[in-house]
């Protein structure tokens, strides 16, 4: 009885002295040395996984970064837009680098044909799936750049940051986007665009991506860019710019100054969280500078509360 | 009698609906004005040669196909050419159009336009070839794949079986039936050039049961063509797909992602095979063909000749106007046609026919759970699993999708037109074979 457990015990005891000899060589030789930073940096990253940087996952873009400040000693070009310019300070600091700072982006949508504007001249009752219907046709209001409005945006979106508002039938974006570009590569048109947030959260931009000539533009869409140019005319900074008759205004060099919404004659030129304009009471051209100025802090506040809601945070013209 | 062949896997039978098979081939007259989209077949559209101004003559070249896989575009009709611009295309995208102003209908010089019928084959293999491409040939049956590339068989190859389809088993269509049966010696002249430039021996026609009228008047006339064999065919839809057409007639399988041509086999259609007859023959391009125009609640269903170009609203009109209640307008047949979203697109070379549904007819079943049946994969005829296919199209899951063989996929809508759960299978299938495509494609 006890040569039966004393040999069970010396064999057992061998042979995991044995083996355990053999995995300490084979760890050894197989080892593999990791930057203990990459955990560090991955630990201070926002851990979504959405592929905002350009890399899949948090890990990756830790271990790109990592890699980056070894070899260049800068982190020029790697950015985590859902973390922002704090996470971006938190791993430079790590990796006793500095960043710039950078401007904060957006998911702007470039279309306003909403179920008013582009009224329906067919129904559509396939998939809802924008991929599958621009395949198909047009869309219900004959624009063939304009929405589809079915959510392929909706649904690629991992930040709730975006919906569908049914009155319009088009996509509204929220304050809770990190600019992380899922929706940009969903739409199949091609109508998101990552813009500057801006200063107090105002935002320019043409609303429509239509190319076809005005008239043609204007039978589908009463809102769409007509391509007259009267906006890049008026412009004091050179921001805007005319191609395929459609106008494009340059975020980088966008003064905010809304001389470009006011001309335009199909109200195709949005303006996002400023304060709302009085109605025009027999004003000559210079007074509603005036009245803005006067008004500015008390509005603003008043347009934040809508876009909070997921209301159309683009109706300050309708 | 034989046992009627028929393709092995899956198929379904749809109600035939057709409505126009004893309904004989009118003349469309002209319109003013004809809509002439360049791209109107497979592959790269065509070069426009004409400008603004030009007068041209009633089958004169106005666009070159150049690239390997692309096919010329001659008038339709004799006139001016008003503009090239945009115009509404059948899914209602803006493409590149020659607009044609119609003054008349006179004939360029060297095409015959008599009606008698040449039966001696003058020109050589090359020479048919040739005058093939010459005259913008594509198939006929939908696909509008350039004949002239499918003539030429690739070296080391040998096409042993020229299969020409005259099944016509999309529901309410009848374009192919009635040719058959008004131009059955030009159909069989065309088909015996057709073997000359292929260098076969052998050819079949299969046509299905259902035109017992159209299999007797053929295998009558082809008493005197030699080599060429009327095979009739049981009624199974899809058995006008090129694949499981060659499996009906000539028992062979089709490897996955091969051409018929592995397999010593060229198909055809029979309007392809009357538009070879015109081209070699008569000199004369492809500018017309047979379209059907149908439907339930249409006063007059008909079978239209008309001019590439022809708005499809005038169709409607002559067919007795668009009805009141019309749901959908299909371009094509109710299996496998696109509807479309305005009727004043033009007809193309690929419009088999045109389909007016009635709106209870049109209406698409809500889309309830998949309820595991499996009645899709039983129906599909390319063996494939179509309720996970389109889930993975669904998911975007197109690597998966391709190794699931989605690419064999022949859009027939055997699933979808069998669904219990009224599920949209094609439809996702076509988006995840597109997706696929262009995966594969970024690959190479």
């Amino acid at each position: 009885m006890n040569d039966i457990l004393l040999f069970t015990l010396l064999t057992l005891g061998l042979l995991g002295t044995v083996l355990a000899i053999i995995l300490y060589f084979v760890a050894q030789k197989f080892k593999v040395i990791e930057d203990p930073r990459i955990d560090l940096v991955e630990d201070a990253l926002p851990k979504a996984n959405c592929g905002g940087c350009g890399f899949p996952g948090c890990r990756n873009f830790a271990e790109v970064t990592v890699k980056a400040a070894n070899d260049t000693q800068s982190l020029e070009g790697l950015n985590c837009p859902v973390g922002g310019n704090d996470v971006m300070k938190r791993v430079a600091a790590i990796l006793q680098l500095e960043v710039e700072d950078q401007e904060p982006m957006i998911a702007v949508i470039r279309c306003n044909g909403s179920h008013a504007h582009s009224p329906s001249k067919v129904k559509y009752e396939g998939p809802a799936s924008c991929a599958f219907a621009h395949n198909l046709f047009s869309g219900e209001g004959g624009c063939q750049f304009g929405c589809l409005g079915l959510g392929d945006c909706v649904r690629s979106c991992d930040f709730d940051a975006i919906h569908m508002n049914s009155e319009t039938g088009l996509p509204v974006v929220n304050d809770k986007c990190v600019a992380c570009g899922a929706c940009v590569k969903a739409c199949p048109r091609g109508i998101i665009e990552l813009r500057n947030k801006g200063k107090k959260d105002k935002r320019i931009f043409v609303s429509c991506i239509n190319k076809e000539k005005g008239g043609i533009a204007k039978k589908n869409c009463s809102v769409a860019c007509i391509g007259c140019s009267k906006c890049q005319q008026v412009c004091p900074y050179d921001a805007i710019t005319m191609a395929d008759n459609l106008a494009y205004i340059d975020f980088e060099k966008c003064k905010l100054c809304r001389k470009c919404v006011e001309v335009c004659p199909t109200d195709a030129i949005h303006e996002i969280n400023f304060p709302l304009r009085k109605v025009k009471v027999e004003t000559t051209e210079t007074e509603p500078k005036k009245v803005q100025k006067a008004t500015n802090e008390v509005v603003t506040t008043s347009e934040v509360v809508v876009s909070e809601e997921n209301k159309p945070n683009t109706e300050n013209k309708a | 009698m034989n046992k009627l062949k028929t393709f092995t896997i899956g198929g379904v039978h749809p109600h035939e609906n057709k409505l126009t098979d004893q309904v004989a081939i009118r003349t469309l007259p002209l319109p003013k004005q004809l809509i002439i989209p360049l791209g109107q077949n497979l592959g790269v559209p065509p070069k426009p040669i004409v400008k603004k101004g030009d007068e041209v003559k009633t089958g004169q070249l106005i666009a070159r196909g150049e690239a390997f896989i692309s096919s010329n575009i001659h008038a339709p009709a004799s006139g001016k050419i008003l503009k090239i611009d945009d115009a509404l295309d059948a899914s209602g995208y803006r493409r590149q159009a020659i607009f044609l102003d119609v003054t008349g209908d006179e004939w360029a010089d060297d095409i015959d336009t008599s009606g008698t019928i040449e039966r001696e084959i003058k020109l050589s293999k090359s020479e048919i070839v040739a005058r093939i491409k010459e005259c913008g040939l594509v198939g006929l049956g939908g696909a509008t794949f350039p004949t002239h590339v499918k003539m030429m068989i690739p070296d080391g190859k040998k096409a042993e079986y020229l299969i020409i389809n005259g099944v016509e088993c999309e529901p309410y269509l009848t374009s192919d039936h009635r040719m058959m049966l008004e131009k059955g010696d030009e159909i069989l002249v065309g088909v015996s050039i057709m073997m000359r430039a292929l260098d076969t021996e052998k050819a079949v026609i299969g046509i299905e049961n259902n035109k017992p009228d159209a299999i007797a008047k053929l295998s009558q006339l082809a008493q005197s063509y030699k080599g060429i064999q009327i095979q009739p065919l049981k009624v199974k839809y899809p058995q006008g797909g090129e694949k499981q057409l060659i499996k009906a007639c000539v028992n062979r399988e089709v490897p996955s992602g091969k051409l018929p041509i592995e397999v010593g086999c060229v198909v055809s259609n029979v309007g392809t095979a009357f538009a070879v007859y015109e081209a070699v023959q008569k000199n004369k391009p492809l500018i017309e063909r047979v379209v059907t125009i149908t439907g339930k609640n249409l006063t007059h269903p008909s079978n239209f000749l008309v001019r590439v170009g022809t708005p499809i609203s005038d169709l409607i009109a002559a067919a007795g106007g668009m009805p009141e209640d019309t749901g959908k307008l299909i371009n094509g047949g109710p299996m496998m046609g696109k509807s479309l979203s305005t009727p004043d697109v033009p007809v193309v070379k690929g419009s088999s026919g045109i389909l007016l549904l009635k709106n209870e007819e049109s209406k698409r079943p809500t889309p309830k759970t998949c309820i595991r049946c499996s009645k899709c994969t039983v129906v599909c005829p390319m063996g494939l699993e179509p309720f996970l296919l389109s889930k993975l199209s669904k998911l975007g899951l197109y690597e998966r999708a391709e190794k699931e063989q989605i690419m064999d996929c022949i859009e027939c809508g055997s699933c979808q037109f069998t669904c219990p759960s009224g599920l949209p299978l094609l439809d996702y299938l076509r988006l995840g074979k597109q997706k696929t495509g262009q995966l594969i494609r970024n690959r190479k």
